[in-house]
């Protein structure tokens, strides 16, 4: 992949003008990961600078960093009109002008909009709050936003877009130079979408400089004057005016090779797939999260999700282990359709799922590994009357922990101690006990150390090799590839597309992000 | 401290520890378990020592440990009860109402003659189990908070415990199973107060379905994390019911505990404020308020300690009044220290 082409780490400005905002050799290191690493922006007054990168690019970090959540390395700088400000600190990033709009909206729902606008800044007369002297004050702020609702609306009562109005008119209100812009369209239907483009071209001619996170390449194509791209949390280059094309910016977001690091031994061809173990049949949750779809898993393989976050990959996967209500679709299992009113019905049936997240999720971290491991057939070992077999509990955690290396004192140990490799082991070893059928693995890899990584990659391997049907849930790219033997890419809710097997695609990064942004690529 | 394992499981790639590390390691980990089992067994003891020598050695005698392990003996069952519903991070406010309720029926119960009177017992029981499951299924099933449930029925029952006996209270004077309230099992030494023996039953009963059962590490686990305990397939409604439904008998069973011992219940006055002590013991011993961690033995602790609280202020006579100061200051004392016994822990 020819990075060196987009590799431009020198100036590249929009004129002669100084940036409001300079971002320089930011570094973020989390306790085993080096999330950023000496990553540059630059955002110009009146432009909008697209933020992009793949899942865990480190998009979100330098966010967070540029808005006081986390504090970075030592040796960046963050100047903001040349002037060099302590970062670190919300309370100084708020004065200085900067703003950030979270998908997660910061709102308090039970307030008025007036009342938000000034959340922290009250207006007051004497003791007493100013209710009429707040209101007044939004009107400004609303009316320039064209906002179809009055300051003294409850914010609870109002659309997702209308709650994003009130976070802008609440980031003028404070004089914000500086808007960032965290994909505000995944929750708007295409007409609010349209209106808030709208608002961010006025906010743009207004002087602002505008800093948007987005996926959407067709966001990217409308709105943005500069792209700058991040690729596992490093710089990877920017893409000015006409030079900003699909092709170009998906081979900087995936540039890098497969290494042979997730290669696993069996053949990839569709000629080894065994028997149809699970048939997914216009399973939706009334599209809600996941429009309906449909696919075969088979015995002895690896099929993998992709797709962006939010794409609806864990909500399927929730959908067929009724951990969520399906409102449509069949559910086929080993030729026989299944109705899962709960996760145990579909436990009992042979389908194991693997939480995305295993510490709100899965484990019970007050627990002991025998237990976390046992749990899921504490019932089927238990003698009369439900008395635990608490011998065999100790042989399983033993055996369990000896085969998947789980490196931990004893089976007496608490979980919450673990490391999160060993604290995904023990989970995993959970769903193992109960000889599922099916497996769905969701982000099996997350939070895990690169050793432990390759151990469970070997583990899914091993599975594979055994008979177990196996669907992987995975953000990181790489690792999808390495591992699965086909991958469905979803998007939107939907799935998009396939990868591999007979699709008559290849396995390649700029296939699957195609699929997953939504764009046609020339043939790859 | 258990860092000291935690810190090894923590390592990536040192294979599993040997030699003399491992065993000081263990060693370590055995004496902070042992810590966290005793709990509030010091505490337990300094108080009982201190009251010794303040009244003058009036309080390790025979007869004034039988009276505490009897006053102790109705809250021990009402806390085993509530141990069982908050390990599932729930609460239950009307055991003192539930148990006036099924004294009233017991006593009741109790007068259809000396064999037939029998019958008081399993009436009183079945009155409280079935408070516990009326408020189980609104938990469990329409999904209502635990605190807003058992606040009404707090309320409710009480009214009904009154409406039971027409607001008068009820005697019998030949209370065919009175022995439980006031009979001892001679033991040659000593004396045993049956009140203490069923108590004690209820604590081992109790440590057994916690600890040596399927249903126990359900409890365990939905306190501990509902969201995985639903996702790993437990039936976690099944499991609310249970609990609550068990701290409506156990309040039962303290009714016939305490008909037995007066020979009378009173709709009124009979175990008003008792789910506070109850819960109070809970917490006492130790058991997590957001549920998922505590004992059973922590309660027995608990109990034992707020018992020996109140008959040791009254040997050394203090007031009324100050009893009740110094009680209260005592719960939060305990529970402050116990916080920071906690914090070198493996919880995190």
């Amino acid at each position: 992949m020819s990075a060196q082409v987009y590799d431009e780490t020198s100036d590249r400005t929009g004129g002669e003008k100084a940036p409001t905002l300079e971002m320089r050799g930011i570094s973020k290191t989390f306790p085993g990961v080096k999330a950023l690493n000496g990553v540059q922006v630059k955002a110009y007054a009146g432009e909008v600078l697209a933020l992009m990168g793949e899942n865990g690019a480190g998009k979100s970090t330098l966010m967070k960093i540029l808005s006081g959540a986390y504090q970075a390395d030592p040796g960046g700088e963050i100047l903001i009109d040349g002037k060099p400000v302590q970062a670190g600190d919300p309370i100084a990033a708020k004065r200085n002008g900067i703003a950030i709009i979270y998908q997660e909206l910061s709102l308090a729902p039970n307030l008025t909009v007036a009342e938000n606008i000034h959340l922290g800044d009250e207006l007051r007369k004497g003791a007493f709050v100013d209710r009429a002297g707040m209101i007044e004050n939004s009107k400004g702020a609303l009316e320039r936003l064209g906002a179809p609702f009055g300051p003294s609306t409850v914010v609870g009562s109002l659309s997702i877009a209308n709650q994003q109005l009130v976070e802008i008119a609440r980031a003028l209100h404070a004089n914000a130079k500086i808007l960032v812009m965290d994909e505000p369209t995944t929750a708007l239907s295409s007409r609010e979408t349209e209106k808030l483009f709208h608002l961010v071209k006025r906010l743009r001619a207004e002087g602002i400089a505008i800093i948007y996170i987005s996926h959407r390449m067709a966001e990217i194509y409308e709105l943005s004057d500069r792209v700058s791209v991040l690729r596992d949390g490093a710089y990877v280059g920017t893409l000015v005016g006409d030079e900003i094309s699909a092709d170009a910016l998906v081979r900087m977001m995936v540039g890098r090779d497969v290494t042979s690091f997730y290669k696993h031994d069996h053949d990839k061809s569709a000629a080894i797939r065994g028997e149809p173990v699970l048939q997914v049949e216009g399973l939706t949750d009334g599209g809600r999260m996941v429009k309906p779809a449909s696919f075969t898993l088979h015995a002895g393989e690896v099929l993998g999700l992709a797709g962006l976050v939010g794409s609806g990959r864990t909500e399927l996967a929730r959908l067929v282990y009724a951990a969520d209500p399906m409102t449509g679709g069949r559910v086929v299992l080993k030729g026989q359709e299944r109705h899962f009113k709960t996760p145990k019905d579909a436990l009992d049936a042979g389908i194991a799922y693997l939480t995305e997240d295993r510490k709100a999720q899965g484990l019970f971290l007050d627990m002991t590994v025998q237990e976390n491991i046992n749990l899921g057939v504490i019932d089927r070992d238990a003698g009369r009357g439900g008395v635990l077999d608490l011998k065999r509990a100790r042989e399983r955690a033993k055996a369990a922990i000896k085969a998947l290396a789980i490196r931990v004192a004893g089976p007496d140990v608490n979980v919450g101690s673990l490391s999160g490799g060993n604290q995904q082991k023990v989970l995993l070893s959970r769903l193992l006990e109960t000889n599922p059928a099916v497996l769905i693995l969701d982000e099996p890899t997350r939070g895990v150390d690169v050793g432990a990584k390759q151990e469970i990659y070997r583990i899914i391997d091993k599975l594979a090799q055994q008979g177990v049907a196996i669907l992987v849930i995975s953000s990181e790219m790489p690792e999808v590839m390495g591992i699965a033997d086909r991958i469905l890419v979803m998007r939107e809710g939907h799935i998009e597309g396939e990868v591999g097997g007979t699709s008559g695609k290849a396995i390649t990064q700029e296939n699957i992000m195609a699929l997953a942004a939504g764009v046609a690529l020339e043939a790859a | 401290m258990a860092d000291a394992t935690s810190n090894e499981a923590r390592l990536p790639d040192v294979p599993a520890q040997a030699g003399p590390a491992a065993e000081k390691g263990r060693r370590r980990a055995m004496a902070s378990s042992l810590i966290q089992t005793l709990g509030m067994l010091p505490v337990l003891i300094i108080l009982a020592i201190g009251f010794h020598y303040l009244s003058g050695g009036r309080f390790f005698t025979e007869q004034n440990v039988s009276i505490v392990a009897q006053q102790a003996s109705i809250n021990i069952v009402l806390a085993a009860g509530m141990t069982f519903v908050i390990l599932t991070g729930g609460i239950d406010l009307s055991v003192g109402s539930i148990l006036a309720a099924a004294a009233m029926t017991g006593v009741i119960g109790s007068t259809f003659g000396p064999v037939l009177g029998f019958l008081g017992i399993p009436i009183a029981l079945l009155t409280g189990l079935g408070f516990g499951l009326i408020n189980g299924a609104l938990i469990a099933f329409v999904g209502l908070p635990p605190f807003i449930v058992t606040l009404g029925a707090l309320t409710a029952v009480r009214g009904m415990a009154r409406l039971i006996g027409n607001d008068t209270t009820v005697f019998n004077a030949d209370l065919p199973f009175a022995f439980i309230g006031n009979g001892e099992i001679p033991l040659g030494v000593f004396d045993l107060p049956w009140l203490a023996v069923i108590a004690f039953l209820v604590v081992l009963a109790s440590w057994f379905v916690l600890r040596r059962t399927v249903l126990g590490t359900h409890i365990y686990a939905v306190g501990g994390n509902p969201a995985a305990a639903r996702l790993s397939g437990i039936k976690v409604w099944a499991v609310l019911l249970f609990v609550y439904a068990t701290s409506g008998l156990l309040a039962g069973l303290g009714g016939v505990m305490s008909a037995a011992r007066l020979y009378a219940a009173n709709g009124l006055q009979l175990g008003q404020a008792y789910e506070l002590d109850a819960i109070a013991a809970v917490i006492l011993g130790g058991t997590s308020f957001v549920g998922g961690i505590g004992s059973i033995w922590g309660t027995l602790v608990g109990a034992l300690i707020i018992a020996a609280l109140t008959n040791g202020l009254i040997l050394v006579g203090v007031s009324d009044i100050w009893q009740f100061i110094i009680k209260g200051l005592v719960i939060i004392g305990a529970v402050t220290l116990d916080r920071y016994r906690l914090k070198g822990g493996a919880r995190t």
